[in-house]
């Protein structure tokens, strides 16, 4: 089960009832769509035993049935797939453009980061707009996206001290992600503003907006738009 | 049907969990104790997987609305058919009207009532089972209260068992020893760490709950704490936050985390993970991957857990 000496991965078992192949631990789009890539195949494919296959930044675990699961085969499923040199075509995401009403009530830390990056609320909101951002992962509450890489200057870190209630559709900075929550929950994000798009409906197929390998543009609205 | 008649401490619906989501960020939940879920549907006939009344600490009292084979494995409580004793780990045919109370706990911490076809409420994404934290499945996502009313499902998968009791987890008395395996981060466990994570006693704190457990005892001091890239967390995740705290990850963990992960406690040794209370101390025996099969497959066999999910 060694992995050859140049492979730029690494695959444990994780307890004894998942698989985790590991790239190196960096915010990186090629390797979060090797990553993407490699889970959509194992899924795809409905290996016996396999329960659930999660996507991070840099690693995929698969979640398996130990007694059911056929490990040495998953196991070279998974080596021969992450040495695939992961090309984006695969993974192609879709492009979703999130109106955002920056500021005031809906984004009550837009001052703070504004004072953390040395300009003004306006700049920090044209710095959050400027770019087009990946889903590296979805993850901590359902249907909460991780989306990066953040312009260093507005990349504050998180709170010390959580809120303990932040409402649904908030979009919030964490050094260099932003993401957007779903729902009201706790939570430590810098919060810049708020959207009314619904991130996660457990109505809807499929209930999740957003996938790994998807897009992001925010756009700036008018409050009540 | 079953009325709530009062719903004790934290009473919840749980099948085998909601698996197939965790991409989604949606957790897994389910029974904190599996083996003792899967005994008492075993006991009234149903699938492993039917949904059951995950009961904690503080047992319910329930009435049923109809005639009902109804089971309960796990922790040892004191058990009441309107004014008649019965046992854990007997299947008992209940008449309409009839009600169930749950008196002292003489050991674990969670009790599984099954009642033949299963409780049947409408699933989410895919199953039954309660996530407190998110509100998702059971009824509204939340704890039964009293006046709820939960449907029984008329499938039937085989006969009620006849057989003499058959017990679920084999419980701790006041504590447990887990095996662990070696964790992604069990690198950054100097030797005085590691000596520190298995050779003491852990209390798990009154904080302790479905999604992780907390534990007062001495700090882990890891090589450095620079925390990981947010990746899947398997129940049974062993993390040291900087705090030098151990956290334990159980049935409603959250899909991601950043802590260092330094072990796994084995699938074989969850069960009893699930029966302890606040109060309670766990130790850490760190185990090798053979080890780990080898009590599972042991498990598989004398308890006949079946598929730990549905379609595969």
């Amino acid at each position: 089960m060694a992995q050859p000496e140049s492979a730029d991965f690494r695959i444990t078992m994780t307890g004894d009832a998942a698989i985790t192949v590991e790239f190196p631990p960096r915010i990186d789009p090629s390797l979060n769509a090797r990553v993407v890539t490699l889970a959509n195949h194992v899924r795809d494919r409905r290996y016996v035993g396999v329960l659930d296959v999660v996507p991070s930044y840099a690693a995929l675990t698969v979640y398996i049935d130990p007694c059911r699961a056929d490990v040495n085969r998953l196991w070279t499923i998974l080596e021969r797939g992450a040495a695939r040199s992961g090309s984006d075509d695969e993974s192609a995401g879709r492009e979703h453009i999130v109106p955002v009403q920056y500021g005031g009530a809906d984004g009550p830390d837009l001052e703070v980061v504004a004072a953390f990056a040395q300009c003004s609320p306006e700049e920090v909101v044209r710095r959050h707009t400027s770019r087009t951002y990946r889903v590296y992962l979805i993850g901590f509450l359902p249907g909460f996206p991780y989306l990066g890489l953040v312009d260093d200057r507005i990349a504050m870190p998180r709170r010390e001290t959580p809120r303990v209630a932040v409402p649904g559709g908030a979009v919030g900075i964490a050094g260099v992600q932003t993401g957007i929550y779903p729902t009201g929950a706790p939570g430590g994000w810098r919060l810049v503003g708020r959207t009314r798009v619904s991130v996660f409906e457990l109505t809807r197929e499929p209930p999740c907006l957003f996938r790994s390998g998807d897009t992001v543009r925010f756009e700036a609205v008018g409050a009540g738009a | 049907m079953i009325q709530i008649l009062d719903p004790g401490l934290l009473t919840t619906v749980q099948d085998c969990g909601r698996w197939g989501y965790q991409s989604l960020g949606v957790p897994v939940s389910g029974p904190m104790d599996r083996v003792s879920h899967v005994t008492a549907n075993r006991l009234v006939g149903n699938e492993s997987r039917s949904a059951t009344l995950e009961v904690t600490l503080h047992g319910p009292r329930l009435a049923f609305l109809a005639d009902t084979t109804f089971a309960v494995a796990g922790a040892r409580f004191e058990l009441w058919l309107d004014t008649r004793p019965v046992s854990c780990g007997v299947a008992y045919r209940a008449p309409v009207g009839s009600e169930l109370g749950f008196g002292r706990r003489r050991g674990g911490a969670r009790a599984y009532v099954a009642v033949a076809g299963g409780v049947d409420i409408p699933r989410a994404l895919g199953s039954r089972s309660t996530d407190l934290a998110s509100g998702l499945g059971g009824l509204g996502g939340r704890a039964l209260r009293a006046g709820d009313r939960l449907d029984v499902g008329s499938t039937r998968h085989g006969p009620p068992m006849v057989s003499p009791l058959v017990s679920g987890t084999t419980l701790p008395d006041g504590g447990a020893t887990v095996r662990v395996l070696a964790g992604p981060d069990f690198r950054l466990l100097t030797s005085d760490a590691l000596a520190e994570l298995t050779r003491n006693r852990f209390k798990l704190a009154s904080v302790s709950n479905r999604m992780a457990y907390r534990f007062e005892g001495p700090r882990i001091e890891l090589a450095c704490t620079q925390g990981r890239l947010s990746t899947p967390t398997p129940m049974g995740t062993l993390q040291v936050p900087p705090s030098g705290h151990p956290i334990l990850l159980m049935a409603d963990r959250q899909t991601t985390g950043g802590y260092d992960h330094v072990a796994t406690v084995i699938s074989a040794d969850l069960p009893v993970a699930g029966q302890l209370a606040p109060g309670d101390w766990m130790t850490f025996r760190v185990c090798e991957r053979r080890d780990a099969l080898a009590a599972l497959i042991t498990l598989e066999q004398k308890r006949a857990l079946g598929p730990v999910a549905a379609g595969n």
